[in-house]
């Protein structure tokens, strides 16, 4: 018995050694899996703990404003207050915002919402009570926030433009980034953030947009922001000035208001820049920063006067008579003298087609000067049948017509200027030669926009410059700077000096003549008198039956069949520095609807005389003059 | 209670010892030992309440208090007491078991506990110490002859298995592992041969497709996630990821007291609880890790020793099995936090918090504590004394 208990404990003994060995084993293998862990794998442990700990949160920059060329605010940041509530630091989320609702009117509805919106989100997550807070209200909020748990007031940036649609379609506006508008820029990605779709706000939207802060802040496992550990504010956007003098911007869309569809473009014949740009009708850019119900929006896309394209950049329309100098300079580069004389009976035949002047009776014998002053049709089939339509075409692409301006707005078009490859290319079919006559006139195929119009007038100002449009300043001129210098980069269009004298005299007399087609609108203050030329385009064919029995007159017929009406003009006459173009949709008979709007601008510029002040040194934040 | 008196009066009869000495005898390093790792687990409970002694600390504090009483008093009584009564004890705690499993309260997809109001009562705790109790009673009474044969071994094997088995329904995979483990070392410790260690083994290893029908889905995913605990960091991957980077971020002297960034953000699930050891590894790093671990080998080289000094062989079984007990218990949860071995639910025992498992803890501390007091009573086979 003894004995046998003897070898029960020595075999107990060696059991429990060996059981402790193991353990011993174990206890070592539990540290050498801290060990791994907690030295060998320590940095990619605590890398991980940081990435886990720490959120990095982008802070949108403040965008760049937009000013005119004398510093007044076009595009600025607004503050829009918002009082927001955070659930969970109220006991009682209803009663928190009854309370609010004695010093700030709540609807029934507004309350319902948030309480809805709360049972959605984490309690931590703000909920925006009410918005477009008024500083009254601000006050009262912050006065009382010890009384409303839960209660803060939020600062939002909204953009908004002072001028409201005055220049609409040059600023553009911003909306919500969207699918297609995302980069590699992380900020297009901040929810709320805005980015300019149309006008300068797109063209120069990295500019203004700025870059983004950063904000590191402690974040736990649900996402609920402890503290903020490490800011760096972003680089706020660059302002942009722009060339636009908003006063004669004003001027322009007010005067062009009475109409249903029109444009105008002032340009500096020196160096390209961009006085005006109206379109009518326009739009409220500040709506779209507040967001567009789909009924606002679906109507301004669909209204058939196309509120919201700038349409004097991007409205293709037959430049009629104006294109008249385009022949004339053709003709002259082929060889045809100004002398040149052609009788007018009222008409002209090619083959078995009969091409008619708009003025029944004819014009009799013209030379050059007195063809452009009357605008007589059949003077220009004979010069356009003899130049040739290349040759037209070449001229016309040299005053900026067919080809992009190269303007920095986006959406430009290019309009069409037709020539043999042009038709071949595009319809598969030769030119007629009855085609050429058309052209010579500014129809048929043949399409401009108004900025290409006005660049026209202004390089036939300036002397053959080839001048570009644009429409942000280079610099902000500083004081003492001369005003008005030519850009450095301009050169010669390469017409003779001689051919761009006598079409320049040509539109001199068209105005300046009491025989011209526009001596109703001259300029009469001496020194400001302006050189033009009326265009009507016809957006129908009218019939051999139709002339016979007498051409239905604008007035009768629906508004949409009517001609456009077009004048392209520089002023002054003496030593030019303004051009001016101005359309006016379906407006009937160029010498008599738009002439007159476009002499108002021009005298309303000089008198402005934008060109020659100098812009303010600094952007000022003051309102219009 | 009448039982308690009794047994504690029984040094009025011969070779019994006065409560006075009993005192004086009490382990009272291994008491130092346990309230030093209890306190270490008050102030991970402080901190895991983003320095707070509510909830969690306060409420430990109590237990700790309670337990430490009943650990005074179980030490006190005679080790024959505990072996007279090991089988009724294990009855009481089986009943309790199969009652739970139909009337528990469940929580976090198992049944596991009854909730007595101030007291959440979970008898697979309280398994843990009585299947200890019952089987060194059934060795210590095994003829020493009869512990070669394989028919013997049949009682005590139902003794683990019938526990194991409801726990595994609960479904308590940590737990019923524990049971069986620690009922092999003590089967391991009487001197059952080892070529049946390697039966059982290869019997389990074939079992292992079969268990798989059984097992829940998400007790599925946990041996999978386990397997490959990257391959969805975010969803059951995550508690593993999340404390091996606490672990890891943790480095070797940890980002200091109240400053786990892992465990304050609520990145670390659970972290009063089961992953406690990982808070501790964050704040405190290697250094701390290692003194808790050293700690508890302390308390396991205590037990080992009043094990070798205990003259009966009930004592003996009974220390090494609460020895082990204790240890299975550190393992298993220190492997689990650190992604040794899948996710379990087994608290790291006298830091996490939770009642029962505290309690049982200290009556297996206070059972120890008797052995080495009663080192030298002789017991008969069926504990009344040397026969």
């Amino acid at each position: 018995m003894q004995q046998n208990q003897q070898a029960h404990l020595r075999l107990f003994t060696r059991r429990t050694a060996l059981l402790g060995g193991l353990k011993l084993a174990l206890l070592g293998t539990l540290a050498g899996r801290m060990y791994y862990l907690q030295v060998v794998d320590a940095d990619k442990y605590a890398t991980l703990a940081e990435e886990n700990r720490i959120s990095v949160r982008l802070l949108a920059p403040l965008r760049g404003r937009i000013t005119d060329r004398f510093g007044y605010t076009l595009a600025t940041n607004d503050q829009n207050y918002r009082v927001v509530i955070i659930p969970e630091q109220t006991d009682d989320l209803e009663q928190t915002l009854r309370m609010l609702s004695l010093i700030l009117p709540l609807s029934e509805s507004d309350i319902a919402r948030v309480l809805r919106d709360a049972e959605k989100k984490r309690a931590f997550v703000p909920i925006t009570v009410r918005e477009n807070l008024v500083w009254e209200d601000v006050a009262r909020v912050e006065i009382n926030t010890p009384d409303l748990p839960g209660i803060t007031i939020e600062v939002e940036q909204r953009r908004n433009y002072p001028y409201g649609g005055l220049a609409a379609h040059v600023l553009g506006y911003v909306a919500a980034v969207a699918e297609a508008d995302l980069t590699d820029d992380p900020l297009l990605e901040l929810p709320g953030f805005r980015i300019g779709k149309t006008g300068v706000e797109r063209q120069y939207d990295v500019s203004l947009r700025g870059s983004a802060g950063t904000s590191h802040v402690e974040v736990n496992a649900i996402g609920r922001v402890i503290r903020e550990l490490q800011r760096k504010e972003g680089e706020p956007g660059q302002d942009i000035a722009l060339t636009i003098d908003m006063g004669l911007q004003h001027f322009a869309q007010q005067r062009l208001a009475g109409e249903l569809s029109a444009m105008a473009v002032v340009l500096d014949v020196v160096n390209g820049e961009v006085m005006a740009m109206a379109s009518t009708p326009a739009f409220d850019p500040t709506l779209f920063d507040r967001g567009l119900t789909t009924a606002e929006w679906q109507q301004l896309v669909n209204d058939p006067l196309h509120p919201l394209t700038n349409k004097t950049i991007s409205g293709q329309y037959a430049p009629g008579s104006t294109f008249k100098m385009m022949v004339t300079l053709a003709a002259l580069a082929s060889g045809i003298g100004p002398s040149h004389t052609v009788y007018c009976p009222g008409h002209m035949s090619l083959g078995t087609s009969r091409f008619h002047c708009w003025k029944k009776g004819g014009h009799g014998t013209l030379d050059m000067l007195r063809g452009l002053q009357h605008s007589c049709d059949v003077y220009f089939y004979d010069i356009a049948r003899r130049a040739g339509i290349d040759a037209i075409a070449e001229m016309s692409r040299r005053f900026g017509l067919g080809v992009p301006t190269g303007i920095d707005l986006p959406g430009e078009k290019p309009g069409v200027v037709p020539d043999r490859n042009w038709k071949l290319g595009a319809t598969g079919e030769p030119w007629q030669p009855g085609e050429t006559l058309v052209a010579g006139i500014g129809q048929g195929f043949i399409l401009t926009t108004p900025l290409q119009l006005a660049l026209m007038a202004a390089r036939i100002g300036n002397g053959g410059m080839g001048i570009v449009p644009h429409i942000r300043r280079e610099a902000v001129f500083r004081p003492g700077d001369q005003p008005g210098a030519a850009p450095a980069g301009a050169t010669s269009i390469g017409v003779a000096p001689e051919h761009m004298l006598i079409v320049q005299e040509g539109m001199n007399l068209v105005s300046n003549d009491p025989r011209g087609t526009a001596y109703r609108s001259r300029i009469e203050q001496p020194g400001m008198e302006l050189a033009g030329k009326t265009g009507t385009a016809q957006v129908r064919r009218i019939t051999a039956a139709e002339r016979a029995s007498g051409v239905i007159a604008n007035e009768d017929l629906p508004w949409e069949r009517r001609d456009h009406a077009l004048f392209v003009a520089y002023a002054p006459v003496a030593s030019p520095r303004y051009a001016c173009s101005v359309i006016v949709q379906h407006g009937g008979g160029g010498s008599r609807f738009a002439a007159p709007i476009a002499r108002d601008i021009l005298i309303e510029t000089q008198l402005r005389d934008p060109a020659s002040r100098v812009p303010a040194p600094r952007i000022a934040a003051v309102g219009p003059r | 209670m009448a039982i308690k008196l009794r047994t504690l009066a029984s040094s009025n009869t011969p070779g019994g010892i006065s409560i006075g000495e009993k005192f004086r005898d009490m382990s009272w390093l291994l008491v130092l030992l346990v309230t030093a790792i209890a306190g270490i687990g008050f102030a991970m409970l402080y901190s895991a309440a983003n320095a707070s002694v509510d909830p969690w600390m306060s409420r430990q504090l109590v237990r700790f208090c309670g337990g430490l009483v009943i650990m005074f008093v179980v030490a006190l009584i005679d080790i024959r007491f505990w072996m007279r009564h090991a089988y009724a004890i294990y009855l009481a705690a089986f009943v309790l078991l199969v009652y739970v499993e139909f009337a528990g309260e469940v929580g976090m997809g198992a049944q596991r506990w009854i909730d007595l109001k101030f007291f959440q009562l979970q008898p697979s705790e309280i398994m843990k110490v009585s299947m200890v109790l019952a089987l060194a009673r059934y060795f210590h009474s095994l003829d020493f002859d009869r512990i070669g044969r394989p028919l013997p071994l049949i009682p005590p094997l139902a003794m683990i298995l019938a526990p194991a088995g409801l726990v595994l329904v609960q479904p308590d995979l940590g737990t019923a592992g524990m049971l069986i483990l620690v009922g092999g070392a003590l089967f391991f410790a009487a001197g059952v041969r080892i070529w049946k260690f390697a039966l059982a083994a290869a019997a389990a290893l074939a079992a292992i497709p079969i268990a798989w029908q059984f097992l829940r889905d998400y007790q599925r995913n946990r041996v999978l996630t386990f397997l490959d605990p990257e391959s969805d960091p975010l969803g059951a991957g995550y508690h593993i990821l999340q404390s091996k980077i606490a672990f890891g971020s943790g480095g070797v002297f940890g980002k200091g007291f109240l400053m786990g960034t892992q465990s304050h953000l609520s990145f670390l699930p659970e972290r009063q609880t089961d992953f406690i050891f990982t808070m501790l590894a964050e704040e405190f790093g290697l250094f701390g890790g290692l003194c808790l671990l050293g700690l508890y080998a302390l308390v396991f080289v205590y037990g080992y020793a009043i094990a070798f000094k205990a003259r009966n062989h009930f004592g003996r079984l009974l220390a090494i099995g609460i020895t082990t007990n204790l240890f299975v218990y550190v393992f298993i949860n220190a492997a689990m936090v650190m992604g040794l071995i899948p996710v379990v639910g087994i608290p790291m025992p006298l830091i996490s918090y939770g009642g029962t498992a505290m309690i049982t803890v200290l009556i297996g501390i206070g059972l120890l504590m008797s052995v080495h007091i009663h080192r030298d009573v002789r017991i008969g086979q069926r504990g009344y004394g040397e026969d």
